[in-house]
């Protein structure tokens, strides 16, 4: 290899290209410039990054870094967006906190706008448990029937909605505790499947109807007092019917037995301090709208 | 051309353009990465963190060991479709005692940075056990096992004392009761005083439903319903962390 600083390197005579002077075991390396087109995309690449570093937050420094003049970070893009955002639904999110909740449904344009609201917040927070059709499941109930726990009403859904169900974190919570009868020895064995053979007989399944009987006066001793005389049920305490054919835990003998013996009960967690009012009142509205909505206050 | 000349010696030996490069790429390393350490602004100040309960704490390397964080991010990011979606953005300081954080890159399911509180107990225990008896579409596998498993607690004082090496403000008091914290805090009906003086912000209940046996499940759920309700975000000032 051969290298002299002094001599001009050589001149490639088929190319008419200068070599570097690098010579390998006779072969010689051509010294062509960089193409033109990435020598320019390099050197403005350079440009372009000065320019970044000064425009937004980049170099860091003691006690923080520099923001850049751009003062755009996306913390603050966000704050950007979502300033927009709420503007464009701030006239429709004043009236509908301004509109009392009855009266919602009164004017069209804040009715379309509550359930519209309302139907992609259920499908973001709601659908998890009570399923994409609202329809429910074991142990979350159907929104789209006339039987209501706590109350079908606008003021009895958005109380619920707003404050959930023994979540323990809400003041204003519904409560309820159906004592645990076989769990906590209030009944025994047969007390209990004699009751549960009662409420078969209240919700018109198959029965014994001796045994039912007996059950008739446990039932009267110790179920009347939430769930009504006839098994109706009572919202006030979310005491659910027992009287017809729509059931939280199951209505089979053994799952009666089972809900009379250690219930279980529902938690539903408190909305409104996750989501806020009007999201409160825009999900009351849209589930008031699934079909068992109820119109007056039923107790 | 005398730099150029100089540059060749660099081309031509070998380790000295091993540790060149090296050079350079450290210098790259350093100014990346090195003032997250000690700049003040990376962590935010805020009010409510407290290290992991050890309840917690089990239930996170459980999180760990079945590989949540290859499925589930822990990392709301500040853009307005996450933001609506899941809740305020993750803050640095809500992941600053995660050792490994769990932020997670990929999101096959939700992200769970703010699942704390959204689901009861109860529902956690069916979605746990199966997926798809809650979310029908769900492709998740079922963790049943996880409600008969019972929870390692012997060496629950020990990750907790690692954990102080690596920063977390463990007490001293806290690691010597740890094992006591940790079963009580699955036990409603238990002295749960001084667990309650240790950790603020605390949930103290049976979270699988089952008061015979401290299980993994018992572990995870404590550790999911706390995930993200620590920090107190309306003593936050969004207008002071802005970068």
């Amino acid at each position: 290899m051969s290298n002299d600083k002094n001599k001009p390197n050589e001149i490639d005579e088929a190319t008419g290209v200068q070599t570097t002077g690098h010579e390998w075991d006779g072969i010689k390396e051509l010294d062509n410039p960089m193409p033109r087109w990435w020598l320019w995309t390099f050197i403005a690449s350079i440009i372009f990054a000065v320019g970044y570093v000064i425009y937004y937050p980049a170099i860091p420094l003691i006690d923080g870094s520099t923001m850049g003049i751009s003062g755009e970070t996306n913390r603050s893009l966000l704050k950007q967006e979502t300033q927009i955002a709420n503007q464009k639904r701030a006239e429709k999110f004043a009236l509908l906190d301004k509109t009392p909740l009855l009266d919602i449904q009164k004017n069209d344009a804040l009715n379309r706008f509550a359930v519209h609201g309302g139907k992609s917040l259920f499908k973001v927070n709601c659908v998890q448990c009570h399923g994409s059709g609202a329809s429910g499941g074991p142990g979350y109930p159907n929104l789209n029937d006339d039987e209501w726990i706590w109350g079908g009403d606008l003021e009895a859904i958005y109380t619920t909605i707003a404050h959930g169900a023994r979540n323990g974190e809400d003041d204003d919570e519904r409560v309820s505790e159906m004592p645990a009868f076989g769990r906590d020895e209030i009944l025994n064995r047969k007390q209990i499947a004699s009751a549960a053979e009662y409420v078969l007989k209240l919700s018109g399944q198959d029965h014994d109807a001796a045994i039912a009987l007996q059950g008739a006066v446990i039932f009267e001793e110790n179920c009347t007092s939430c769930h009504g005389e006839t098994g109706l049920g009572g919202r006030e305490l979310g005491a659910p019917s027992l009287a017809d054919a729509i059931w939280l835990y199951g209505g089979s003998r053994e799952e009666i037995i089972s809900q009379i013996s250690t219930p279980k009960s529902g938690v539903m967690p408190p909305w409104k301090a996750r989501l806020g009012e009007g999201a409160v009142k825009q999900l009351t509205i849209y589930v008031h709208s699934l079909g068992g909505g109820e119109n007056t206050k039923v107790e | 051309m005398s730099f150029l000349e100089k540059h060749k010696k660099l081309e031509r030996n070998l380790s000295l353009l091993f540790v060149g490069s090296l050079v350079a790429v450290l210098i790259g390393g350093i100014v990346e990465i090195a003032p997250l350490f000690y700049l003040k602004n990376t962590i935010e100040k805020v009010e409510g963190m407290r290290p992991y309960t050890p309840l917690e704490l089990a239930g996170r390397n459980i999180y760990v060991r079945e590989g949540c964080y290859l499925c589930h991010s822990q990392m709301i990011r500040p853009f307005r479709d996450e933001v609506e979606r899941y809740g305020h953005y993750s803050l640095a300081a809500e992941s600053m005692y995660d050792h490994p954080f769990q932020w997670g890159s990929k999101r096959t399911g939700p992200d769970l940075a703010r699942v704390g509180g959204r689901y009861s107990d109860e529902w956690h225990v069916q979605h746990l056990k199966n997926p798809q008896g809650v979310v029908p579409q769900s492709i998740m596998p079922s963790y049943a096992f996880l409600a008969s498993a019972p929870v390692e607690i012997k060496d629950i004082a020990k990750h907790l004392k690692v954990n102080k090496i690596v920063g977390v403000p463990y007490s001293d008091e806290m690691i010597e009761n740890a094992m006591a914290d940790m079963a009580v805090q699955a036990n409603p009906d238990g002295d749960t005083q001084g667990l309650e003086e240790r950790y603020a912000k605390i949930s103290i209940r049976n979270f699988d439903g089952d008061l015979k046996l401290l299980s993994e499940m018992d572990a995870l759920i404590a550790y999911l319903q706390m995930l993200g309700t620590l920090v107190d975000l309306k003593a936050y000032s969004q207008d002071e962390n802005l970068r």
